[in-house]
């Protein structure tokens, strides 16, 4: 866990190294594979799946990303980061090798123990796969604590999707892997089309099933809107909400949707929680 | 505990034999009077009604290093303040007192924050009773009064050619004994006595907050709100005078190779505050910024940690531009119909 007496002061993590999710370029999303400087700290760290991280580099400023390994792949930490802004583009420039900064974990967590025992439906769009992968990685290596697993993932194309080398892991016995994208491409044999359509495509039955979501705003509504239609409740929804943050640890006030702070309370949410707070979908 | 006087024309002497403690009372500096270090006792004013800078900068400044550390290395110095230092802030008025114990709250659940309660910590509060309270005040409203003892170590009562200074907890008792104050008799209890009762007659606006915290969300599309945030010209005066307004930035500077990592103050009324990486921003315009700023003090936070970010001062009233009123918004607030939260 955090240093517990400054919890403004990150780890230095050392990057094992470092790969392209998507093609180089603007908005790439490269996945970052490290371990902490300090070998002393894995004795204390923990983290469950929806946790998240500040990550940063020294000089530039940090930014939280969620962590996209899940606690049973053991020995590393794994972001996935799009290139967007000032601090992701400076995180973008590091390689195997490179220090970063990592401050965490931080957040609530996917509640996987009441899951235990349920079929699990991991419903993705784009970079928003990211916050899945642990729930997706953790559910697969607890295979007979859990009932049926179904992934659907869809990006705009076959090349934005991210750890596209795991597709093929994903099916199996019990499990299923259901990929789409948006516009037509040669040689493309899976769905074409949005991830909403491909939910009512695949229509996964809500009973004794969780349906976890995450993508851009637009996607996690139409996503929503459509498992309510395949008969799912709102307390069988659930999804991870993101705000502009920079102290990730409740205090400096501005990633708050009503009375709920995304970096402490969330970034997890359920669907029956956020039903509540108009402010969520702002 | 116990009851202390000194002369009025002592208060330099009096300050000067706290050599122990870093002193800070309240000090005119440019076009505003502010908490500062006493460095020359002559320059203290107790004369104004109270400081237009809040003492929150002294444990929560408007800019403070977290660490530093070199450009190129991985080696982080951090700068957090020596708990077991002495500080003790002179004339700080009772809403101000109170202020810090509603921010306690926020920097203290879940994860500590060293920087703000190691200050805390070493820091000895003497108040300051109000005689006169200002014309827009409305501490009663917010669970406190010109004489509220609420947070402080000591409360001094001017009367007239004397204060009588009333100890409230061993840190004040500490603060006496270093200032050889005289001890006082129950004339200048009775008096300070008289003089609470008088000035909480006194305040002149009010309030009633029941049922507020609970209605606010209801408002959340209501228009009402763009009668004051039209005219709001978003400078964020409100935040950054208002004592228990804690929001802050974090930014990393560095000069050559001397870097730094600091938080400095920010408001939730400027654009910037919320904007997305992507451009998107959840409260894109004045109206949603001001609805989460009375929402934060009045219904979030009260929600959170059981009490209103307010302490009536009345900063925000005195220092708007353009005249909103934050007890008009309230009462607005109150006469507004409210309608379920909406369902995305």
């Amino acid at each position: 866990m955090m240093d517990e007496s400054n919890p403004y002061l990150p780890y230095i993590v050392k990057v094992e190294d470092a790969w392209y999710e998507t093609p180089v370029g603007d908005r790439a999303v490269k996945t970052f594979k490290v371990t902490f400087e300090d070998e002393k700290v894995w004795d204390t760290w923990s983290h469950r799946p929806g946790n998240c991280a500040m990550v940063g580099r020294l000089g530039i400023g940090e930014s939280m990303f969620c962590i996209s390994s899940s606690p049973t792949e053991e020995g590393y930490l794994r972001f996935s980061i799009m290139q967007a802004g000032k601090v992701t583009s400076a995180i973008h420039e590091v390689d195997a090798g490179d220090t970063l900064t990592v401050r965490g974990p931080l957040g609530n967590s996917f509640p996987m123990e009441e899951w235990e025992g349920k079929n699990i439906v991991s419903i993705g769009g784009g970079i928003g796969q990211a916050p899945l992968r642990p729930v997706i990685n953790y559910v697969r290596a607890n295979k007979d604590k859990y009932g049926d697993l179904k992934v659907l993932y869809g990006a705009r194309t076959s090349d934005l999707h991210c750890f596209k080398t795991e597709f093929d892991e994903y099916s199996g016995e019990g499990t299923a892997c259901h990929l789409a994208i948006d516009v037509e491409e040669e040689g493309w044999p899976h769905f074409v089309g949005f991830v909403p359509d491909l939910l009512m495509e695949v229509a996964p039955s809500p009973e004794n099933t969780i349906a976890v979501t995450c993508g851009p705003p637009i996607l996690i509504k139409f996503v929503t809107q459509n498992l309510e239609k395949l008969g799912f409740t709102p307390d069988q929804i659930y999804t991870t909400l993101e705000e502009r943050m920079k102290c990730g640890i409740g205090k400096c006030g501005r990633c708050n949707v009503g009375s709920m702070y995304v970096c402490k309370d969330g970034p997890v949410f359920s669907y029956e929680t956020l039903k509540k707070i108009p402010e969520a979908f702002a | 505990m116990g009851d202390y006087k000194f002369a009025k024309d002592k208060l330099a002497e009096v300050l000067s034999s706290l050599g122990d403690y870093q002193v800070f009372a309240p000090t005119p500096a440019g076009d505003v009077v502010r908490f500062l270090e006493v460095k020359d006792p002559a320059a203290v004013t107790l004369e104004s009604a109270n400081s237009t800078v809040p003492p929150k900068e002294l444990m929560f400044p408007e800019t403070e290093t977290l660490f530093k550390y070199r450009l190129g290395d991985t080696g982080l110095d951090p700068s957090v303040p020596d708990a077991s230092a002495r500080r003790l802030v002179f004339g700080i008025r009772p809403c101000d007192a109170m202020a810090y114990t509603i921010v306690d709250n926020l920097f203290s659940w879940d994860f500590t924050d060293p920087y703000y309660l190691n200050r805390r910590e070493n820091t000895t509060l003497v108040g300051f009773a109000c005689g006169d309270p200002c014309a827009n005040c409305f501490c009663p409203s917010m669970g406190g009064a010109p004489a509220s003892e609420k947070g402080l170590d000591a409360l001094m009562f001017d009367l007239g050619d004397t204060f009588y200074v009333k100890t409230l907890t061993d840190k004040g008792d500490a603060f006496a004994k270093a200032a050889g104050l005289d001890a006082a008799g129950d004339a200048e209890s009775k008096a300070a006595e008289k003089q609470a009762e008088e000035a909480l007659g006194k305040v002149k606006r009010s309030i009633d907050t029941a049922g507020i915290p609970e209605k606010l969300p209801s408002l959340y599309d209501h228009p009402f709100w763009e009668q004051f945030s039209d005219r709001c010209l978003s400078c964020g005066i409100c935040t950054f005078l208002c004592p228990t307004c804690h929001c802050f930035d974090i930014q990393d500077e560095a000069e050559a190779f001397n870097a730094r990592r600091a938080r400095m103050w920010d408001t939730c009324m400027f654009a910037e505050y919320t904007v997305h990486t992507s451009g998107h921003n959840p409260r894109p315009t004045r109206k949603e910024r001001t609805r989460n700023r009375i929402s934060h003090k009045y219904s979030y936070f009260p929600e959170k940690f059981d009490v209103i970010a307010c302490v009536g001062c009345g900063r925000c009233i005195n220092n708007c531009p353009v005249n909103i009123d934050l007890l008009d918004i309230l009462e607005k607030s109150k006469q507004a119909e409210g309608k379920e939260a909406k369902t995305a």
